[in-house]
Parts: C-alpha cells; structure tokens; sequence
C-alpha cells in the first residue's frame, strides 16, 4: 500500500479548502474515500471466491490431516489408552471400554466408519471389527479374555498401538500414504510393501510426462510462432486462426478426435495399412497409453506456448537480427546470440504455464492415457469416487496444490499474473 | 518471410524446409479438428472413414448421428442444462468480476497484487483439486446435486477470465475522461453508464465469452457436484466416450467446434471495433 501515487502537499502548511479545512486533511479525506470505494467494488467478489473457492479448498486441506474417527467412535477405548505406554498389552479396563464401543457401535451402525478408517491402516481390521462386535453384546468380564477369544489378533500388541496412535484429532499418515509411507507398528516411519507402492511412481510419471509435453509443445511452438510474428499483419491473422481455432474448440471434442485418429481402427492406422506401410495385423497401438497421452494432451496445451511465444517475438524489431547479419554473424550466430536470448522471457512463460496446466490435467489421461498414460490426478479421482479414501485424495491433492503454487509463484514473479494474455 | 534476392542456395534450402515444418505443425493442430467433420457424416456405425465415403459415394454420408442427437431427449436435456448453467454463471461471473476490475484499476486499491492472486486463483488450481474441495465443502451445505451449486462452482471458474479481460481494458484506460465527465457536471453513475461502461465493454464482452466457454465446456467439477438431473453436454459426451463409443459424439462434437468458430468470431469483431474506436486501422 503506497501512496506514492498521491502529489504530496509542498505548501505552506496553512493552506484550506474554501470551506476552511486544511488541505492535507481534506486530501487525506479524499484519498481514504477513493480507496474504499475501491474496496467496496471488489468486495462482492472478494467474497464470492473466498466462499465458493477458497474455503473449499481450505476445507479440503484440513481434511488430509483430519482424524476423527477413532475418538468419536470408540470414544471410552481412545480415553483409557491414554494411560497406557504402549508396552504389552493394554489393561483390562482398556478392553472392557473397547466392549463397550463395540456393543455401541454396533447398535448405533457407526462401526464401519472407524473399522475402514483403521482398515487403510492395517488389512484386516475391518473384519476384526465386525467380527468381534457381533459378539461382544454377550460378552462377560473378564472382557481382556472374551476379546481375545472371540478373534486372538486382540493380543497382538501392534493393533492396540494403532488405535492408540491414530485416536488423536489429526493424523499424518494421509500424507504417508500419498507418499507410499506408513507408520512401523512401534510408531516409525517406513516405506511401504513395494507391490503397494503407486503413488510415488504416478507423481514421478506425471512431472516427467509434463515435461515431455512442454519440450514437444516447446518445440512446435517455436516455429510456427516465429512465422506468425514475422509474418505481414494480414496473413499473419489468417494463420493465428489456425491456432486460435483449437485453442477454442472444447477440449472433449479434442480428445474424441484423437481417439477417432489414433485407435487401431482408426484413420490414421487405416492411413497406414491403406498405402501398405504396415499389414492389417499390425496395427500400431497409438492410443490408450503413454503415446496417446503425449499426443493428445500436446496437441491441446500447444496455443498455450504458441501465444505467449508470439507476444514476445513480435516486440522483437527485425532490425536486430538485421543488424547482427551486416555485422558478419551467420544465420546460426545471428540466431543463437541476438534472437534467441530476447526470446527467453516468452519460452520461460510459456514452459511454466503449459507444465502447469499439463500436471493438473484430469479429463485427457483419463480418456486416452489407459494404464500406462494416467497422471496422480486420475488417482485423486480414483479415491474420491471408487476407493471412498476421500483424506487420502485430500492428501495426493493438497501436494499437488502445493507444488502448481510453487510453480505460480515463479510465474508471477517472472512475468506477473496480470499479463496473462487470452486469446 | 520473404526470401532476399541475396539468399544463399542454403538459404533458400532452409526457408523451404522451415516452410515444410511449419505446414506440419499447422497440419497437427487443425488437422484433428478438420478429420472430424466428415466423419460425422458417415453413414456406418464406426470412427473412421468407410470405403464408401474415400470413394465419395453418396450412400456413404448421412445425417443419420445428426438425427440421433435432435431426437435425443437425453441430448435436449443435456443441452438445456448446458446452456442454462454457462448463462447464469457466466451473468455472475461478469458482473461480479466487472465491478471488481473496475475497484482493481482504481490507483488507490490496497493490497492490489494479492487480492489479484485469489480472484484468479480458480484457474490456476487443477481442476480436480476445486472439484474435490468444492464437492466436500458444498456437500456439506447441501449444495451438491443442485443447478445452484453448479453454477456458483462455474462462476468461481469463469470468473478469472472476466477479471483479466476488464482489468487489460481498464489498463489503456485514460482516466482524465472521467475526471473529465465529473468536471462537466455528470453524476457518478452517468460517468458509469456514458464514459466508462461504452469503452470497456470490448473487455465485458470478451470475457463474458471465456466466462461462458469454460462453463459450457467443463466436466470435472460437474462430473463431482452435479447430479443426474444436471447433467450437461460434456457429461454425456464423457460419458458416452468412456462407455459406448457412438459416432453421435462425433455429430455433437462437429457441432461444438461451429460454436467455436462463432465465438472466434465474435471476439474477432469485438476486437476491430475495438481497434477502430481506439483509431487504429483494424489489421
């Protein structure tokens, strides 16, 4: 907030408004009018998006950390382990609450919240759960041996050490998980099992497949934004439409021609058979893995790199480059020293944003990218709507959040938010 | 891009090659939209071109997936939802995010650069991250499966385009003239409504335009708030590409890139008068 802007008030200090109030105060007035003026224009919006955009997301952080199943539904068993170290087994009294939450639990049809809840824990506790609360209405004291009887993993010391650690308000182990991590039985961080281990590998896949698709939008990009910018003005129009038209064409329609091009019986295979470079058996499989991903989702991210590449090419004068050759520099010379280097600031805003809006894509890997092809967010996807795991979508998400505000931030820095050009 | 009379034959060689690559690249990104035009005429039930059609036989092409879709009740519905959603957000979006640009511009706004931040926030944020967040936090107000959650979750996402688009016009933006009108005796809102309102509404316009395209193309949040009575054209085409591939899409598709020339232009129009009252000679 500066007020830099304002001409500051050099003269005498006894100068007044013709209604008698000094100058600098009724200034002073006039400014602080302006600015909640200002204020009251952007308010509405402002608390639109904090209510209908940010506070969902905030919402969203706190539940990859949140917790509450374990203490409120086996309220008396998380009190009682409080005291307990963790050493052995729990006393007697920690089992006979345990009964008690189970007979609740049961009654109440809350127990498969916190049994799933443990269950993403610990396979196995979900069964353990239902199992022993089917009986523990008819169990007696000395409810340590009536447990133990009805199912013997209630001696095993580890899965008391799991209720115990997980009746805490918040957990980390969401973000364990989304890290192929888990808590050790005593309470140590460990990798887990590797045929477990899958989301280390789809965020690795999905940065390094973003990456490829900028390099290939870079690549593309390059030329054909050079000619639109050295190109005469009116020819130069002529082709932006052929960039501008896929920019505007929906993106689903995108991602169904490709599917229509590349799949085996598709035109571009039937291209290819037709004029016999490959035999109708052997068909390329083009789509429905990594290739179809790279490819479609190039395709769809190119304008993004072409347009802001041509913004900065075209403030380049010519005369440069001109300059360069008279001077004796070759094509190659000229091009590497005096042309590219006052290209960087468009292929740095270009790179950013395409590798941005390529990490977040959900709709295109998930229509063409098969197996092999998916991106993290169509796991984020998969544990919101199939697994239920919704802490652990929250948890893969919030990184995700995380590392695009990373990369936000060096673009605001670099070129600033407000220099975004659409279209 | 012409070729001096002075080129060297490596030069020349270079230019044509550069020439060639670039067809290529321009072949790539509007290829795919061409290919899907007379695909959607084919008569057969299938995503390529039957030998009948290369052979340019009339009993190749029909109208037939055309037919499929206006005789569709699921298709109607999809495009009125469709169509009733993109325009309450996007009416929405333009006005909130309007007004807001106008504060943005005022060179006495407060803490201008962050509050930039979160208005645009929404399209920085992967989709399925605001889908996510918007499905628990709306469900928690009862909002999932309504027309109403919908459109507020579109008009979070279009609303960023507006306030771009108004705030690039308001940057050109000569402030005298306000001054100007106030000086001659003109109240507030005639400034508004005769000075302000005629020379940003290239601005409105366009960004209404973006507001409008993100909110009649966008599946994900859809695909996680609305329910089945909300159902939009993206979502059946979605839908119809994951489960049975019919060529319908490619006729609904066809469709949809005709609304995106219209919209090209329109904006392309928008930006000639645009031009003409700055006094420039439009290119």
């Amino acid at each position: 907030m500066s007020d830099s802007s304002v001409p500051a008030t050099s003269g005498p200090e006894g100068l007044t408004t013709a209604d008698g109030v000094p100058l600098k105060q009724s200034l002073n007035r006039a400014v602080r009018r302006s600015r909640l003026k200002a204020l009251l224009l952007v308010a509405p919006l402002l608390i639109f998006i904090g209510l209908a955009f940010v506070m969902p997301i905030f919402d969203m952080l706190s539940r990859s950390v949140d917790n509450p199943e374990v203490s409120t539904y086996l309220p008396r068993t998380s009190e009682s382990l409080t005291h307990w170290d963790g050493e052995g087994l729990p006393d007697e009294a920690a089992y006979a609450a345990l009964a008690q939450d189970l007979e609740a639990g049961l009654k109440a049809r809350n127990l498969g919240r916190v049994a799933s809840r443990l269950n993403y824990e610990m396979s196995g506790m979900r069964s353990l759960f239902t199992k022993s609360a089917r009986k523990a209405g008819r169990m007696e004291p000395p409810f340590k041996e009536a447990l133990i009887k009805a199912d013997k993993d209630w001696q095993d010391p580890d899965i008391w050490r799991l209720i115990k650690r997980e009746s805490g308000l918040y957990t980390a182990s969401y973000y364990l998980a989304a890290i192929d991590r888990q808590f050790s039985p005593t309470g140590e961080i460990v990798e887990k099992p590797e045929y477990l281990q899958i989301h280390v590998v789809l965020f690795i896949r999905t940065f390094w497949m973003s990456a490829v698709i900028t390099g290939l939008a870079l690549l593309l990009a390059y030329p054909v934004a050079w000619l639109l910018a050295t190109l005469p003005a009116g020819r130069g129009n002529l082709l932006m439409i052929l960039v501008l038209l896929p920019f505007w064409t929906s993106l689903l329609v995108r991602t169904t021609t490709w599917i229509a091009i590349l799949q085996q019986q598709g035109v571009l295979n039937d291209m290819l058979v037709g004029v016999g470079l490959i035999a109708e058996e052997a068909r390329i499989q083009m789509i429905y893995n990594k290739t179809g991903t790279i490819i479609a989702m190039t395709h769809i991210l190119l304008p993004f790199m072409i347009l802001p590449l041509y913004s900065v090419m075209k403030t380049i004068p010519p005369s440069y480059m001109h300059a360069a050759r008279s001077l004796g520099a070759g094509p190659v010379t000229a091009f590497r020293r005096v042309y590219f280097p006052q290209t960087l600031p468009g292929i740095g805003a270009g790179s950013i944003l395409v590798f941005i809006l390529s990490i977040g894509y959900y709709i295109t890997p998930a229509l063409v990218g098969g197996q092999s092809g998916r991106f993290i967010t169509n796991f984020i996807a998969y544990h919101m709507q199939t697994s239920l795991n919704w802490g652990l979508a929250a948890a893969i998400g919030s990184i995700l959040l995380v590392v695009v505000i990373l990369f936000y931030l060096v673009y605001n820095r670099l070129i600033g938010v407000d220099k975004v050009k659409l279209g | 891009m012409a070729i001096p009379s002075y080129a060297t034959r490596g030069e020349r060689i270079w230019h044509w090659v550069f020439c060639t690559l670039c067809a290529l690249i321009f072949l790539f990104l509007i290829g795919p939209i061409l290919v899907i035009i007379p695909l959607s005429f084919n008569a057969e039930p299938y995503f390529t071109f039957s030998d009948k059609m290369l052979s340019l036989d009339p009993e190749g092409f029909s109208l037939r997936w055309y037919q499929d879709f206006f005789t569709s009740d699921e298709w109607m519905r999809a495009i009125k939802n469709s169509i009733i959603i993109a325009v309450c957000a996007t009416v929405l979006a333009t006005v909130l995010g309007t007004l807001a640009a106008l504060g943005l511009s005022s060179r006495f706004m407060p803490f201008r650069n962050t509050i930039m931040a979160i208005l645009i926030s929404p399209m920085i944020v992967p989709l399925i991250i605001s889908a996510a967040a918007m499905f628990f936090f709306f469900s928690k107000l009862g909002l999932t499966q309504t027309y109403l959650g919908v459109i507020l979750a579109h008009t979070a996402l279009g609303i960023p385009f507006v306030v771009i688009t108004v705030t690039a016009t308001l940057s050109g933006f000569d402030h005298s003239l306000t001054r100007a009108a106030h000086s001659l005796g003109a109240s507030p809102s005639r400034t508004f409504f005769r000075i302000i309102l005629p020379l940003v509404t290239p601005g409105v316009v366009s960004g209404a335009l973006f507001a409008f395209i993100t909110s009649f193309d966008e599946v994900v949040v859809v695909l996680f708030i609305a329910g089945p009575a909300q159902t939009t054209i993206p979502i059946k085409m979605w839908s119809g590409i994951r489960e049975e591939i019919s060529p319908t899409i490619l006729a609904v598709a066809t469709l949809l890139v005709l609304v995106s020339i219209m919209l090209l232009a329109t904006l392309e129009m928008i930006r000639r008068r645009n031009e003409r009252l700055r006094g420039l000679t439009p290119s």
